[in-house]
């Protein structure tokens, strides 16, 4: 069955923490997860509260596969009410955290009410307890983390986290795991934060032995492995060079925004590419990506782990930044590099330490800061109110400074914190902020891929490629090709691209899997780990239910169809050159159309029938 | 060739099973004096908690063991070693000429001179027959009292709480094992103690022990304090059984002393186990330790010179792992430090949860843990391979709990590949 | 021709599945935290070392067992605890310098690897190769084994 069955609820109010049944019903309907997470959400939580009141949860949740040998089965999400957008917030991270709360015997853990001072919960088996945290408030993620492993005397405890960002108040902080794991996206962290909850520190070392059916485990596994190693993404590419190795790709292809969304195709891609960071650089001969590493199980290992330059501006004289660290991905890359401008690689390494450091979301970030530096270009910001920092496009100096102010919230890092939907509009240029329900893009432009576009206008958690990333199609081919520009058959494609995405992420595995796994290899796995019947159908009908569940919790938050949109820069101002040049995004082409097969009304609300369809 | 061993503990066993590798030719006897095959003192505490039966104690399988490496096992008392003649003679007055001779009597406890010591309610905890004696005495509910909180004190404290004792312990160190552990790490081991309902006193002392009703017997403690008890365990320390080679003009000091070869004065004489005092590797003065491994070591070393096989001690660890009532603790080499080193140390005392690392230079010379069951013996590692540690001492110092990864750091290549 | 488990750190991902392997081998259950192989993460480096016994010639542990309860597999040459004769005294424990064997609270035994009988699961379940089962001749492994006994002087025959 591959469930603990047993669920942590932490009442930070009362300070207690019981343990409690898992609801296996709703398990049997939504796995685990972000699915079965999102069910005690939407049953617990008053979809109209305030993200950071005392009257939201968090909820960190594994999946049924998780801790087991089904490769990339170490993943958890966070589960809340987001900040940024007052939406629907599910962030999943890798990691050993997810795995480890698993050999400690617990499926999910509730997080309600609020502290009254800073506290950390521990969790060493089936024994929990909330201990005073004032010692570590105002600590760095990576502080915070060893001072736990030097309390507990024990290097394999596995701890998730905020940083100072989120005690700051940045409305798009994350939950970091491992040191430079994230929960990443819709400010999960500033939630924690907001709830005087700085870290969960958790040893697990019961283990999972309740595989249901073991010889259908072993043999699905085993074949899922065999298909991750031979497909060349996810066998080569990844391992190799990580999603970085999607830079050239997507600029080649008319597809990588830059400079705030205001140009499509960024001239200094390659010099942020994957085949930058493996270029041996001149100050000592190395590269500045020192391995590929994996999250727990994972046969993949597309992890970067690298290093700066130790005679660059950002680190000369900060010598603990000299070591190996979470290195850039493709998305972080894209939104720290070519949305601001800047095409220096050990800057961008350098503020991706500062994101896993003190826990922020590079793309939120990234993209907030393009929108600072386009306002500052027009005058609309100023170096009054940036404290002297020349905020212009393609300034590593400016761009580093920016992100120290940030971390500790001071002076114009409080600005940048708000996130861009909040900061132009502070600023009198609603219309700058690229993002959809107040979350920023990520690094494919729904100009140039048209079915991306529906999907940010239309993903559950504002605008988010891991919600249904159509680029696997579009661009890669997978599992079939479909012309980037083209709208007709993208609604089609992107609910298919949404559902199977909500069952991966409800599962326990990496949404990278899908590369090479379509839901025939996914469902064999969980359907023999866990009891109750997973074939193809049923996985699919469950991440049906799951996205439609949470499109009920934003309804019910507020959000209507004039929520499903992208911002007018992307529907009216065409690409000025490249492959893709002439195009805007025709979400008018292709909304209508998704409303009606996902069986919603054309106000977008699924309807009588689809919820009966659905058991919802 | 004719080896003649007396003793059949560690040391004794493993010497003659060295020396048959060694000479597959040579007549090797052991002689031990306990009516039982030759067993293991480590054994004790699992046998008193029924987790093995006496046999589950014996060193080797005493049916075929000895027979298929041809050692003879004889089983009586050594009275007198003739050096000059080389011969020794046994308790029915039978005498044995030997070419060369290990001396490998082991220690026996200690008395302290307590008045009452000879009560029949008073047991040392040593041998089998000790454990046979308190098994009988310490009854479910009975009061008992252990003096000494030393390591044997220590592990058989599962034992005695198992049985449902009521259960003091009298210790004159201000902490538990004081002679393997600092103060951190003793008094945690006290504080365990105590939650788990025995009554412990430090920096106290036994004064008298005295007959009382019902079988009873008072002991009055140093400080003022009075205990009844139905049996009393002494466990106050070991000493080295030398009196064997009393008028032999064999040299003696705290134990038989020893060169690096593990002979004695008399070059055809050789000691090794607790009753031997041999090269301490960290301090490299020649010492009585009285440890499992160490006499496994003597052992060995001792037979191949015997066996003409030269072989030098380089002086054995001091370590130790004691598990008290399932707080495990251990201590390596200068544990206690040294002057002008340094000190690297974390301590949870709500988790029982400690290590201390002592560093001389970039070298670890000492250790002490508490709570930990990982990986431990590679502190062993560290201290006696003399690693440089290099930028490993710095990592050390700010996490100690990173010895393996500073070993293997030390070890293996893990630069750029 | 004796085989051994060859390490080759640079390929070590830190994926986990060797120790998801031998826990489920040794327990029955996905457990790394019972597992007989380790993968120590070296995160400044940006490196990963899988660690586990070298079945070392020494054979401290077995020297040091007051029980008789370690014995040569005479087919693989491992190490392998006889769990019906370990009493728990975890002198093994303190004894291998290499911190390979390893107290089990859980069983009261002392785990170490056994090379599962000759066909290592982690070697099986590693993804890169950095865990091989080969013929011990050609064992990059033994080179550190080798240069660490030789720097335990205890038991050194200089004859």
């Amino acid at each position: 069955m591959s469930w603990t069955r047993k669920l942590l609820r932490v009442d930070l109010s009362k300070g207690t923490c019981t343990s409690e049944a898992l609801n296996m019903d709703w398990a049997k309907d939504y796995l685990g997860q972000r699915g079965l997470a999102s069910k005690y959400l939407s049953e617990e939580v008053d979809p109209k509260c305030d993200p950071l009141g005392a009257e939201n949860k968090l909820i960190m949740a594994t999946g049924p596969l998780t801790g087991t040998m089904a490769s990339t089965a170490g993943r958890y999400s966070v589960i809340t009410k987001g900040p940024l957008t007052g939406a629907i917030a599910c962030s999943n991270s890798g990691g050993y955290f997810g795995a480890e709360l698993k050999f400690a015997g617990w499926d999910m853990v509730i997080f309600e009410g609020k502290s009254d001072k800073p506290v950390y919960l521990v969790i060493q088996n089936d024994k929990a307890e909330l201990c005073d945290g004032s010692h570590i408030w105002g600590k760095s993620a990576w502080e915070t983390d060893d001072i736990l492993h030097a309390t507990y005397q024990d290097p394999q405890m596995r701890i998730a986290c905020i940083g100072r960002t989120a005690e700051a108040g940045c409305l798009y902080a994350a939950v970091i795991n491992d040191k430079h794991r994230a929960a990443g996206r819709s400010g999960v962290g500033t939630v924690m934060a907001s709830k005087n909850l700085k870290a969960v520190a958790v040893r697990g070392t019961q283990g999972i032995g309740n595989i249901d059916n073991v010889d259908a485990f072993f043999e699905s596994t085993d074949a899922g492995k065999a298909v991750l190693a031979e497909n060349a993404v996810t066998g080569q590419g990844l391992p190799a060079f990580g999603t970085q190795v999607l830079m050239n790709v997507i600029n080649g292809v008319g597809g990588l925004p830059a400079h705030n969304m205001r140009d499509v195709g960024f001239a200094g891609a390659e010099n942020i590419s994957a085949e930058a960071m493996a270029e041996p650089r001149t100050s000592d001969g190395k590269p500045n990506l020192t391995t590929n590493g994996a999250c727990f199980g994972c046969t993949i290992a597309c992890g970067r782990i690298s290093t700066v330059d130790k005679t660059h501006f950002s680190v000369k004289d900060k010598p603990q930044y000299h070591g190996a660290s979470g290195g850039l991905e493709y998305e972080a890359a894209w939104a720290l590099g070519a949305d601001t401008g800047v095409d220096d690689l050990d800057a961008l390494t350098y503020v991706n330490f500062l994101c896993n450091e003190d826990g922020f979301d590079p793309i939120s970030y990234g993209s907030t800061l393009a929108a600072a530096m386009e306002m500052f270009e027009d005058g609309v910001i100023t170096t009054k109110d940036t404290g002297g920092i020349e905020l212009k496009f393609g300034s590593a100096e400016a761009f580093v400074a920016a992100t120290e102010l940030l971390v500790t919230g001071e002076g114009f890092g409080k600005d940048l914190g708000l996130g861009s939907k909040r900061l132009c509009e502070k600023y009198g240029r609603p219309e700058l902020s690229m993002s959809v329900k107040g979350q920023e893009f990520p690094a494919y432009d729904p100009r140039g891929i048209q079915g991306i576009g529906l999907n940010y206008a239309t993903s559950n958690r504002g605008a988010c490629h891991l919600r249904g990333y159509t680029v696997a199609s579009e661009v890669l081919g997978i599992p079939v090709k479909t012309e980037q520009t083209d709208t007709d058959g993208k609604p089609e494609l992107v609910k298919a691209f949404q559902d199977a995405t909500a069952l991966v992420d409800s599962a326990g595995l990496c949404i990278f899997t899908t590369f090479a796994w379509g839901m025939d290899n996914i469902a064999p796995q969980i359907d023999a780990a866990c009891e109750g019947d997973w074939s193809v159908d049923n996985c699919l009908e469950a991440g049906e239910r799951i996205w439609n569940m949470e499109r009920l919790f934003n309804q019910a938050a507020g959000f209507t169809a004039d929520d499903d949109k992208l911002p007018k820069r992307l529907l009216e101002e065409a690409i000025k050159s490249g492959p893709t040049e002439g195009q805007v995004n025709r979400l008018g082409e292709m909304l209508p159309k998704y409303y009606e097969i996902r069986g919603w009304s054309p106000e977008g609300e699924p309807t009588a029938e689809t919820r009966q369809r659905l058991s919802l | 060739m004719q080896h003649i061993i007396i003793g059949a503990g560690p040391a004794g066993v493993v010497a003659a099973e060295t020396l048959r590798k060694a000479d597959p030719e040579a007549n090797i006897t052991i002689i031990g004096d306990e009516p039982e095959p030759p067993y293991s003192r480590m054994a004790i505490p699992y046998y008193l908690i029924n987790n093995i039966d006496e046999s589950g104690s014996y060193l080797r399988d005493p049916e075929a063991h000895y027979s298929n490496q041809n050692i003879e096992l004889v089983q009586q008392r050594v009275n007198k070693v003739d050096a000059a003649a080389k011969q020794v003679t046994l308790a029915d007055g039978s005498r044995r000429a030997y070419d060369k001779l290990l001396i490998a009597t082991g220690s026996r406890p200690i008395s302290p001179p307590i008045p009452g010591l000879d009560l029949p309610q008073v047991s040392s905890c040593w041998t089998l027959a000790d454990a046979r004696a308190i098994i009988q005495r310490a009854e479910s509910g009975s009061n008992v009292v252990l003096i000494g909180a030393g390591f044997i004190g220590c592990i058989i404290l599962e034992a005695l709480v198992r049985r449902g004792v009521k259960l003091s312990v009298v210790e004159m160190g201000n902490r538990m094992v004081p002679r393997m552990l600092d103060e951190n790490a003793g008094g945690l081991l006290k504080q365990w103690c105590i939650d788990k309902g025995i009554d412990v006193h430090t920096s106290c002392s036994v004064e008298s022990i005295s007959a009382a009703d019902n079988d009873q017997v008072d002991v009055s403690l140093s400080d003022g304090g009075k205990l009844s008890a139905a049996l009393v365990i002494s466990a106050t320390g070991v000493k080295p059984n030398t009196e064997l080679l009393d008028g032999t003009g064999i040299e003696i000091d705290q134990g038989i002393k020893v060169n690096r070869q593990m002979q004695t004065s008399n070059a055809d004489i050789y000691a090794a186990g607790d009753v031997a005092q041999g090269v301490d590797f960290s301090t490299g003065n020649f010492e009585v330790q009285a440890i499992q491994p160490t006499a496994t070591d003597h052992g060995r070393i001792a037979a191949l010179n015997m066996a003409g096989q030269g072989s030098e001690h380089h002086g054995t660890l001091n370590m130790n792992v004691l598990d008290t009532l399932g707080l495990i603790s251990c201590s390596f080499g200068l544990w206690m430090g040294v002057d002008g080193g340094e000190q690297a140390e974390l301590f949870n005392a709500d988790e029982f949860q400690y290590i201390n690392l002592q560093f001389e230079g970039d070298h670890l010379i000492g250790a002490s843990s508490v709570g930990k069951t990982q990986h431990i013996g590679v502190l062993r590692g560290l201290i006696e391979s003399k690693i440089h540690l290099g930028d490993w001492k710095q990592r050390l110092m700010e996490n100690p709990t990173l010895i393996m990864d500073a070993y293997i750091g030390c070890t293996q290549e893990l630069g750029y590949s | 021709m004796q085989k051994s488990l060859n390490i080759d750190p640079g390929k070590c991902t830190g994926c986990l599945q060797c120790e998801m392997a031998c826990s489920y081998e040794h327990t029955g259950t996905f457990n790394p935290s019972r597992s007989y192989i380790k993968v120590f993460t070296f995160h400044h480096e940006g490196r990963f070392a899988p660690y586990t016994c070298t079945q070392c010639e020494e054979a401290w542990c077995q020297r040091a067992c007051p029980v008789d309860a370690i014995s040569v597999d005479m087919a693989t040459g491992a190490k392998v605890i006889a769990d019906d004769k370990c009493v728990g005294c975890k002198v093994c424990t303190i004894a291998c310098p290499f911190g390979t064997v390893n107290y089990s609270q859980s069983t009261g035994k002392v785990v170490k690897c056994d090379l599962c009988g000759g066909d290592p699961q982690c070697a099986s379940a590693c993804p890169t190769d950095a865990i091989t089962y080969v013929d011990a001749d050609w064992t990059g492994y033994d080179k550190m084994m080798a240069s660490a006994s030789k720097s335990l002087p205890s038991a050194e025959v200089t004859a």
